[in-house]
């Protein structure tokens, strides 16, 4: 019963992972982007969260009403005025901005928060759960992963029902002659930033509510997302999931083989599958 | 002639250090189709890329209905009204072909073409709609290449090469339907390596010789020895 007790567990916390990782899986297929600062904008939305809920006596899942819209009106700021500029031919220089930007997040996060670890209030959903077989799962955990489910939908059918879908798709297939379609990269790329920190803030708070967090966490969460991705090959949100919870369940079977097994058996789990299927297990088919 | 639609005087081109163009000057006429015709590597397809914003930087080299719009981004030249239809067609290969006409037609600009129209005019696309275009043949792929830039319901279309690597029956077919669409609210520059054929379809013609205009004049009464030595320069 433990074990699949483990699985279940580790499944749920998949959907975080899946959350972590659709953002950057979205920016990457879109801009062919690697965004080193991803996981510290999750964190910066945690602690953005935490203000609001202060600010505003809000519970943490309320303050979602702010946090989602600022993460991706900065997002699309941070794209147009920063990131565009150092795009177009070498990988490098882009990759180095959100380096830098990482360093810059953390440091912001320490001078503005202090190094505590800090938590956000949730009341009763952080201790709610719900018993049926024999199992025991969070309410908090269940509500991430229909979160996660519901958030891969919903940018699946946007990828591929919208125009704004069309715009991404074929921005991402050949930047000029979407030009001559009268999209400016520029704005496509920035749009595609704000959706992607617009899933990050939700990430965020959901983390905030889960966990201790202080302004360090970033680059784990970060590792955590590109497993996800790479595992559920890239290109692909439904992979992404199935990535995430791969991940989940690697990691709390890991647990509870031994607790400081635990993200070593994930990241096993990741080399496994990339010196197997570097591509992914479910890589994007190409038309 | 009626007043320019398009104008191109003094148009210098660099692909980095290389100059590919040396002051062009060119002119379109409203509803006018105007061959560009020259060897390979000529320049024809700079020409037409510059005019759509994709290369080239000095403002007053192009104007669009007086406007100069040389180096203005690409974007924007296609709101204008001028599209491309590229060398080697470049549609977007995650997209089905009817999203590749749907995007085409996304700024929303008024006028005959829509995607029913398109349709009529190439009814295999409507077959192949869900299919992704290296699903279809060259000539199909041409197709909806050209439809997806009649999309936006240009005043301007932009044919380069038309029918480089055709079947000899999809050239046919296209020539077909080439002047049915061209003229009233659309002029259309197409490039061509055939050109007897481009001369045959076209009111005018532009031959290009190592980045310069070699020769240009009515298409009806150019002679073939003017042809050849504008294009070889022998
Ligand atoms: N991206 C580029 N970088 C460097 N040089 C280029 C580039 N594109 C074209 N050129 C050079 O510019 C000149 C003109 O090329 P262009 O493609 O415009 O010719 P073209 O007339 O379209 O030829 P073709 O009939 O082969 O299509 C050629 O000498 C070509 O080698
Ligand atoms: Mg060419």
């Amino acid at each position: 019963m433990e074990w699949v007790n483990a699985v279940v567990q580790g499944t749920l916390l998949g959907g975080l992972y899946a959350l972590f990782a659709a953002g950057l899986s979205l920016i990457f297929g879109v801009m062919r982007l690697v965004n080193i600062a991803h996981g510290d904008l999750i964190v910066l939305a945690a602690y953005l969260a935490l203000s609001t809920a202060a600010g505003l006596g809000l519970h943490p899942l309320a303050a979602l009403t702010v946090v989602v819209p600022a993460m991706a009106a900065a997002g699309y700021a941070l794209q147009r005025g920063l990131i565009n500029r150092t795009m177009g031919g070498d990988i490098l220089p882009p990759l180095l901005v959100t380096f830098g930007l990482s360093v810059i997040i953390q440091n912001g996060l320490l001078m503005g928060y202090t190094a505590d670890p800090q938590k956000l209030q949730a009341g009763t959903l952080e201790t709610a759960s719900l018993s049926a077989l024999g199992l025991t799962v969070g309410v908090l955990p269940l509500l991430t992963f229909a979160l996660a489910v519901a958030v891969i939908g919903a940018l699946q059918w946007m990828f591929y029902r919208t125009a704004l879908g069309r715009a991404f798709r074929a921005t991402s297939d050949r930047q000029d002659v979407a030009q001559l379609m009268g999209l400016n990269r520029a704005h496509v790329f920035g749009l595609a930033m704000a959706l992607s920190l617009a899933v990050t803030a939700l990430a965020g708070v959901l983390l905030g509510i889960r966990t201790a967090f202080d302004p360090a966490g970033g680059g784990a969460r970060l590792i955590f997302g590109f497993e996800a991705v790479i595992i559920g090959g890239l290109g692909n949100l439904w992979g992404t999931l199935a990535g995430g919870v791969i991940l989940g369940v690697a990691q709390a079977v890991g647990g509870q083989i031994h607790p400081g097994f635990q993200i070593l058996a994930g990241h096993l789990v990741f080399l496994a599958v990339l010196a197997v299927r570097p591509r992914g297990l479910f890589p994007k088919m190409e038309g | 002639m009626p007043e320019a639609l398009l104008a191109i005087d003094g148009l210098d081109v660099f692909h980095g250090d290389f100059q590919a163009l040396y002051g062009i000057a060119a002119e379109v006429a409203p509803g006018e189709m105007v061959a560009v015709i020259g060897a390979n590597g000529a320049g024809k397809t700079t020409l037409l890329r510059a005019v759509a914003g994709l290369l080239g930087r000095r403002a007053a080299a192009i104007r669009w209905k007086g406007r100069p719009i040389g180096g203005m981004r690409a974007d924007r030249v296609a709101a204008l009204g001028i599209a491309l239809v590229p060398e080697g067609r470049l549609l977007f290969p995650s997209l089905s072909i009817e999203e590749n006409l749907l995007i085409g037609g996304r700024m929303g600009r008024r006028g005959p073409w829509d995607l029913a129209a398109v349709y009529r005019l190439f009814p295999i696309l409507r077959e192949r709609r869900g299919f992704a275009p290296a699903q279809l043949s060259g000539g199909q792929q041409q197709m909806a290449a050209i439809g997806r830039a009649l999309m936006a319901n240009p005043e301007l279309i932009l044919i380069d090469e038309i029918s480089l690597g055709l079947a000899p029956v999809a050239i046919r077919q296209l020539y077909e339907v080439l002047p049915g669409i061209v003229g009233e609210g659309m002029a259309a520059v197409i490039v061509e390596q055939d050109t007897t054929r481009a001369l045959a379809v076209t009111r005018r013609f532009y031959c290009l010789q190592e980045g310069r205009v070699a020769l240009a004049g009515a298409s009806g009464s150019v002679t073939r020895e003017a042809i050849g030595r504008a294009y070889f320069g022998v």
